[in-house]
């Protein structure tokens, strides 16, 4: 069940949401659209469920056109951040509500839902309405309710965007559980890369309405296509034209070949990893990433003069579209 | 430290306690005098005069003031069937459509609220009476009656239903149709339990102005006893001509029926809060 | 979307038929016979009257209600007594009651016949067939309004500033006049609006309590009745416009208040 969107651009009044975007989405993987707020990847996923319109373009779900198929017969379950559940019935109606709608038997309607409750965890609050649940629940039965009409893509808006982070952690590594168990073609929005990295097979990276990479998650940390990629998936530090990722920054007390001057600025116990904030001869700031260790090891304190240079570096050429797409090397 | 945020503590609560005995108390005082003054004695007056004398049920049960009581009754029925039809539509149309003039329009609704009863009168009997420009006279008919009712109690739906409308969640029509349902299923289904509440409330609120309307009617209805006239006009004919138990009678039953509508609407609001939603 | 229109021009078609063209043809009507007869209608020493007391009576009553309703909301927001459960519910009581019900229960208890009847008349006050009755009857029926719109803005604004305000040393009074006041200006202003409105428009109580008596105890309202009954559709429909424009007036100021409070 793969979507594959050609050439699709969305403007709302004068404001591009998308231009120009093209993506395969590969069957029965976990895709993560990430990308700042505003990015465009909400309107991404509300065309490949036919909840917006694009201007130009083309929607295949499935090798099937579907721009002019209505959402009502697209066959995809959507999650929507602050949940849309029905406040006037039960979770268990919430759930059955696709069915019923198809007008199935109510004998396949209960074992059903009954089983998707189960599987959500949440067997025993059927007839308790959406208001007596907490967020995560309710976001749980949103799930169920996407998924009792058996889609064939699961498509899911900053799901646990409402939610604290505890529970964030906890229902993100239990949709990762699900969709090992039950290999819908799932797609969800986050702005939160971190997440993305967790739980995701692909990352598509959108940034003002265009695509920035596509990849795995180790694709875009070893191998960003840009700088935007490169600050955005994990943490990121600049020496002149040089992007650095803070644990590959080399910290000696003595000077070598290739090594910088700086003072040491801030030293930040973070348990066992150390963030230690520089500034080089020129004023420029940078941090590196280092274990307690090394901080021992070097004997580190505030004020020192030390020696860093990248042990691994990123320079960018002048980036063409086709680079971003697939992907950059070195 | 603790000690002085504990003193802070000690002394909010102490202002708070000294605060709510003696400022409650004289309010308390004139409010309850004043309420009872002006609205709960002459009503228990009416009460009164309605239970004393032994002739209550003699005439309730009269002829001519039974029949205005069924035609309030009816009329004031019919009018909140075509209210909970015709309120809905205008809120949903104020809500969800959008045209030259909008404020404008969404201003007039409470025009009904706002405009003297008999004002409201004279302008059906203006369009609608003997003298009618389009040719429509309905003067000294039911219909009438139905038409009056229909003016003064436009507002109470349209204007109970549209805040529910207003503040609808979008994402649940657009759950409901990535489910599968179609436009008239999301409403029937999802807009339509949602508002209810709202409409159950309207309709109950205009049904309780309407049955004791007067005003309005008292032109156009040519309050014609057994057939166009109304319970409220029905009172007023008795207090003129001096049978002022017969009025208080009837009175009683009036405030009953409303008194009872505005309870029951009450009790209902008050489960739906706890049902959550 | 056929759909779309449908509905639109349904109900444009129905708030005409309803609303719309009866209030337009009271204007025609008004001027049908020219400006200067529509003029004189409206100068007649009668009409001026009942217009005076119109305004006389809404200006007593509204101020009586303003006040009330402010302590009254203050009551039902701020008690922990159970006594405000029952309040909230009685004071809407006026509309549950008919306005010819509201008479008949004014003349029940001041008139001639009525509770203080014979007190009334042995210290020569009269209060029905007069003004205080008709103030009576116009408090009842506009009773509830400042109270329904202040009881949720104070709600809203909580009781931490005005401690604040009393632990700086204010007194109750200064309190509630300096800080709490001020924190409910807009509910209490659409209050009063809207019992002007009621205060203005009201006809069926003050029918039964005032007695008709053109030029003394004859309001606007009454005065409508009255020409109406006399055949004089002019000066029927006449006044009737002064009172359609104090409605428009009303309408107009809520709007404009509520543009200015947001």
């Amino acid at each position: 069940m793969s979507i594959v969107l050609r050439g699709v651009s969305k403007r709302f009044d004068k404001f591009a949401a998308l231009d120009d975007v093209s993506v395969e989405i590969p069957g029965g993987s976990l895709t993560a659209l990430v990308g700042p707020s505003g990015g465009g990847k909400s309107t991404l996923l509300r065309v490949i469920a036919g909840l917006e319109r694009p201007d130009s373009g083309e929607v295949e779900i499935e090798g099937v056109n579907s721009l002019d198929v209505p959402v009502q017969d697209r066959g995809v379950g959507f999650v929507f951040q602050h949940y849309a559940a029905f406040k006037h019935m039960t979770v268990w109606d919430n759930i059955a509500f696709g069915m019923s709608i198809r007008k199935r038997p109510a004998s396949e309607i209960r074992a059903r839902v009954d089983q998707l409750l189960k599987l959500v965890q949440l067997d025993g609050l059927g007839s308790r309405y959406p208001s007596q649940l907490s967020g995560g629940q309710r976001q749980r039965m949103a799930l169920a309710r996407a998924l009792c009409i058996k889609p064939s893509v699961l498509l899911l808006d900053e799901p646990f965007g409402a939610l604290d982070s505890n529970v964030r952690a906890e229902l993100r590594a239990w949709l990762r559980g699900l969709h090992d168990e039950i290999h819908v073609t799932t797609v969800f929005v986050t702005h939160d890369q971190a997440e993305a990295m967790e739980i995701a097979d692909r990352i598509v990276l959108v940034h003002r309405g265009r695509i920035e990479q596509v990849g795995t998650p180790r694709e875009l940390y070893e191998q960003p296509a840009n700088p935007f990629v490169m600050s955005f998936i994990g943490p990121m530090t600049a020496f002149d034209d040089a992007f650095v990722r803070p644990h590959d920054v080399d910290v000696r007390v003595e000077p070598t070949s290739s090594s910088y001057e700086a003072m040491v600025q801030r030293i930040i116990h973070l348990g066992f990893e150390v963030r230690v904030d520089l500034m080089l001869a020129d004023g420029r700031h940078i941090w590196a990433q280092i274990t307690r260790d090394d901080v021992e090891q070097l004997d580190l304190t505030q004020g020192q003069i030390v020696y860093v240079r990248p042990s691994r570096e990123k320079r960018f050429a002048p980036v063409s579209r086709t680079r971003m797409l697939f992907g950059n090397t070195g | 430290m603790a000690t002085s945020a504990a003193a802070i503590q000690v002394e909010r609560v102490a202002v708070r306690n000294k605060a709510a005995r003696s400022d409650s108390l004289l309010p308390a005082g004139i409010v309850t005098t004043f309420l009872s003054v002006i609205v709960l004695l002459p009503l228990a007056a009416v009460a009164a005069r309605a239970f004393t004398g032994g002739s209550f049920w003699s005439e309730v049960f009269a002829a001519d003031a039974l029949a205005s009581l069924r035609l309030s009754l009816i009329a004031s029925l019919g009018v909140a069937v075509v209210n909970a039809v015709a309120g809905t539509l205008i809120a949903w149309v104020l809500v969800r459509d959008d045209f030259w003039g909008k404020p404008f329009l969404n201003a007039l609704i409470d025009l009904p609220f706002a405009l003297p009863t008999i004002v409201a009168g004279l302008t059906l009997v203006a369009l609608y009476g003997p003298h009618s420009p389009v040719h429509i006279n309905v003067a000294y008919t039911q219909a009438a009656v139905f038409l009056a009712l229909l003016f003064v109690t436009l507002p109470f739906v349209v204007r109970s239903v549209q805040p529910v409308l207003m503040e609808l969640d979008r994402e649940m029509e657009e759950a409901a149709a990535s489910l599968g349902a179609g436009i008239l299923q999301t409403y029937a289904r999802i807009i339509f339990p949602t508002i209810l509440p709202a409409l159950i409330s309207g309709v109950a609120l205009g049904f309780a102005r309407s049955i004791g309307e007067f005003g309005s009617v008292v032109l156009i209805s040519g309050n014609i006893p057994f057939k166009t006239e109304v319970a409220a006009v029905h009172v007023f004919g008795q207090i003129e001509s001096g049978d002022i138990a017969g009025a208080a009678t009837v009175s009683v039953v009036l405030l009953a029926l409303s008194c009872a509508v505005l309870l029951a609407l009450n009790a209902l609001q008050r489960r739906g809060l706890r049902h959550g939603g | 979307m056929v759909a779309k229109l449908a509905l639109r021009y349904t109900a444009f078609a129905y708030l005409a038929a309803i609303l719309a063209l009866p209030v337009g043809m009271i204007f025609y009507r008004s001027f049908e016979h020219g400006v200067f007869a529509a003029w004189q209608a409206v100068t007649q020493p009668d009409a001026l009257h009942a217009l005076w007391l119109t305004l006389l009576i809404a200006g007593i009553a509204v101020p009586m209600n303003t006040v009330f309703g402010v302590l009254c909301a203050l009551l039902l927001v701020r008690s922990k007594m159970r006594f405000a459960r029952i309040l909230d519910v009685l004071v809407d009581l006026p509309f549950a009651v008919s306005p010819v019900v509201v008479g008949l229960a004014l003349v029940l208890v001041y008139g001639r016949q009525g509770w203080f009847g014979p007190w009334l008349l042995a210290h020569d006050i009269r209060v029905i067939f007069a003004l205080p009755g008709m103030v009576l009857a116009t408090v009842f029926v506009s009773l509830p309004f400042v109270v329904r719109e202040v009881v949720p803005v104070l709600r809203e604004t909580g009781e931490d500033q005005e401690q604040a305000a009393r632990t700086l040393g204010a007194s109750p009074w200064q309190a509630f006049w300096r800080v709490t006041l001020p924190s409910i200006r807009w509910g209490v202003t659409y209050g009063v609006v809207l019992t002007t409105a009621r205060a203005l428009g009201e006809f069926g109580a003050v029918s039964v309590v005032a007695g008709h008596l053109a030029g003394v105890t004859q309001t606007l309202t009454l005065y409508v009745d009255d020409r109406f009954e006399a055949f004089d559709l002019t000066g029927a429909y006449v006044a009737s416009v002064v009172l359609a424009l104090l409605a428009f007036a009303t309408l107009f100021s809520m709007n404009a208040l509520a543009r200015k409070e947001a």
